[in-house]
């Protein structure tokens, strides 16, 4: 079969006059290969990302789409001004820090307790281990759909085991209370629910890294560390915090980007009610409820700036820190 | 020798109830979800603490009425679709790119890298406003093959960089044998390299499949005006908004999580590895 397959030996007659060199056709059969990739990630998301600066600088509405071709545009810097002077745009940009950092920093955590917990072998580890990692690969409708069961004020769960076993006196309506006096605090139960959902969802992806960065710790300096009489938390403070502590900043930028962004979850949980209004959600009203392409754009593309100052400081405290 | 310090017992007992916690918390609301969709709906509203229906109540009623009344079935088939189109498109694409990344060098490999690094982490939403824009422009909204192309530019980074993971641990020996045969570059990747990675690749497969099927605000802003064409995260979604009894809500989504969940069990290994490389250098 293999001998089948052989190429004949004598070469056929080269159709090209100048053979290309082993170099030459590295080159360009590399280029030809990421080819249909890099034309698809072109099309569909930098061409876009170019015509979202474009559209927030246009004063262009859903019902213009028909006509809008490229020698009719109206040019006008009215979206971002309309959209930076918005007390809306701005409760809603310190609503989406909070809950990007508070959810970022909770999933980080949770991930890192999960990991030690989870370091030592003992029998039944690699289900568990697997286990934990489910509400990371969960339909996030799925997810949302059970939370919105489990805090339903009318039969959810939580509501059923609050009134009827913790003596509280009516049920709570988790996903629609902006804020509720706690004693001397303010609670918002809005944002912190949707917060506990990021945070349950993502922490899975927190406790993958750690864990993979636990395995390359040597663990022979923690041995001697511990004969030595220091105790497991001084070994952690002081041998293992600092190894992980590259991972777990990485990892809070990363999942601070991505909260930061989030539509999905919010959305489907509250819809924007509740003190719950991330600047995704403002994207998607201003583009689906208000029609408006320009605001929507101008939304998102001071939204991307925000990103871009987060990315920037991140960098810069890496190159500090090398340097 | 030692004998175990107050903060070891401490530490011991913590150890346990993260585990413990983490455990209820994570399959906890699953559980829930599935005990909810076996109860008949008045049963769920009148006995709220009852998790445990009684054997005579359990029915599976809520299974077909999901699927056939509230037109989920259509829905997950429309998914389905979807998701496959997407994954062999991203597995085609990133597998010719992922290749090139790992073996060869050519001009402006560095720029590729970079700019698929950037689109990883841009915005899903800021894209979102231009592409609806532009697919409604060109009529590619309410149709699924638009819905494909933006799901392939939105994973084809990621399979990239887990391809690239399990492209390298190919022995490149083998390939340099295989093209001193005489071997082309398309008939070296499809014949050498590609049955070596396919553990891998089938990995990859399964996580772009995932995000497809998961996707949800991109299926809202295309396809929600047409309910033929609704995937079947939007149709849940959907229902939400109507007085769909919550038991039937729990059956939908407890059938669009068991293909998924299934198929990390099946894969889990293999996908943390594609997942975390690079952790180890820390």
């Amino acid at each position: 079969m293999r001998t089948a397959e052989r190429p004949v030996p004598d070469p056929p007659p080269e159709p090209r006059r100048k053979p290309l060199t082993l170099s030459q056709r590295e080159d360009l059969h590399g280029r030809l290969l990421v080819g249909p990739t890099v034309i698809v990630v072109l099309l569909f998301a930098v061409l876009p990302f170019l015509a979202v600066v474009l559209f927030a600088f246009l004063d262009v509405r859903l019902v213009d789409i028909p006509r809008l071709y490229i020698d009719n545009l109206v040019f006008t810097g009215e979206n971002v001004a309309a959209v930076w002077n918005s007390p809306r745009f701005w409760s809603a940009a310190t609503t989406t820090v909070v809950y990007a950092a508070s959810s970022s920093a909770g999933a980080v955590l949770v991930g890192l307790a999960v990991a030690l917990a989870l370091r030592r072998p003992f029998r039944g580890r690699g289900l568990i281990r697997a286990l934990v990692l489910v509400p990371y690969v969960l339909p996030v409708v799925a997810a949302a759909t059970i939370w919105k069961t489990l805090l339903n004020p009318g039969y959810g769960l939580v509501n059923a085991v609050g009134t009827q076993w913790l003596g509280w006196a009516e049920p709570i309506a988790f996903l629609t209370t902006t804020s509720r006096d706690l004693g001397p605090f303010e609670v918002p139960v809005a944002l912190l629910c949707v917060i506990a959902f990021e945070v349950w969802k993502t922490f899975p992806l927190a406790f993958l890294f750690i864990t993979a960065r636990l395995q390359a710790v040597p663990e022979d300096i923690e041995e001697a560390a511990q004969i030595d009489g220091a105790g497991k938390t001084r070994t952690f403070r002081h041998l293992l915090l600092p190894e992980l502590a590259g991972v777990m900043a990485l990892l809070a930028v990363l999942r601070f980007l991505w909260s930061f962004q989030n539509f999905n979850d919010i959305y489907l949980l509250t819809g924007g009610a509740g003190g719950t209004e991330v600047l995704a959600v403002r994207v998607y009203s201003e583009l689906v409820v208000r029609a408006n392409i320009g605001t929507a754009s101008a939304t998102g593309l001071l939204m991307t700036g925000m990103l871009l100052v987060v990315v920037a400081v991140y960098a810069w405290m890496i190159k500090r820190e090398r340097a | 020798m030692s004998r175990p310090s107050t903060e070891d017992r401490v530490l011991g007992a913590l150890r346990w109830t993260v585990i413990a916690v983490a455990v209820a918390a994570t399959a906890g609301p699953l559980l829930y979800g599935f005990l909810l969709s076996l109860r008949p709906f008045q049963s769920v509203v009148s006995e709220p603490l009852d998790l445990l229906p009684p054997l005579d109540e359990i029915t599976i009623d809520s299974y077909p009425t999901a699927m056939a009344e509230y037109g989920l079935g259509g829905n997950m088939w429309n998914s389905l679709q979807v998701a496959l189109a997407t994954a062999a498109l991203a597995i085609l694409f990133s597998v010719l790119g992922a290749y090139a990344a790992v073996r060869l060098r050519f001009l402006g490999r560095g720029t590729v890298n970079v700019v698929f690094l950037g689109v990883y982490l841009l915005p899903g939403i800021v894209l979102a406003v231009p592409l609806f824009v532009l697919l409604s422009r060109v009529g590619l909204t309410g149709s699924l093959v638009g819905l494909v192309f933006v799901y392939v530019a939105q994973t084809v980074p990621v399979a990239l960089y887990m391809l690239r993971t399990y492209l390298m641990a190919v022995p490149s020996s083998v390939e340099e044998a295989a093209m001193i045969d005489g071997c082309g570059r398309l008939a070296l990747i499809r014949r050498v390299v590609l049955p070596l990675a396919l553990p891998g690749v089938a990995a990859t497969a399964l996580y772009v499949f995932m995000i497809a099927w998961n996707e949800y605000l991109f299926a809202l802003l295309f396809l929600v005006a047409d309910r033929d064409r609704w995937t079947v995260s939007l149709g849940i979604a959907q229902l939400t908004e109507f007085s769909v009894p919550t038991t039937v809500l729990m059956a939908g989504s407890i059938a669009i999580t068991v293909p998924v969940v299934a198929g990390f069990f099946l894969a889990q290994r293999l996908l943390v590895t594609g997942l975390t490389s690079g952790a180890e250098k820390g």
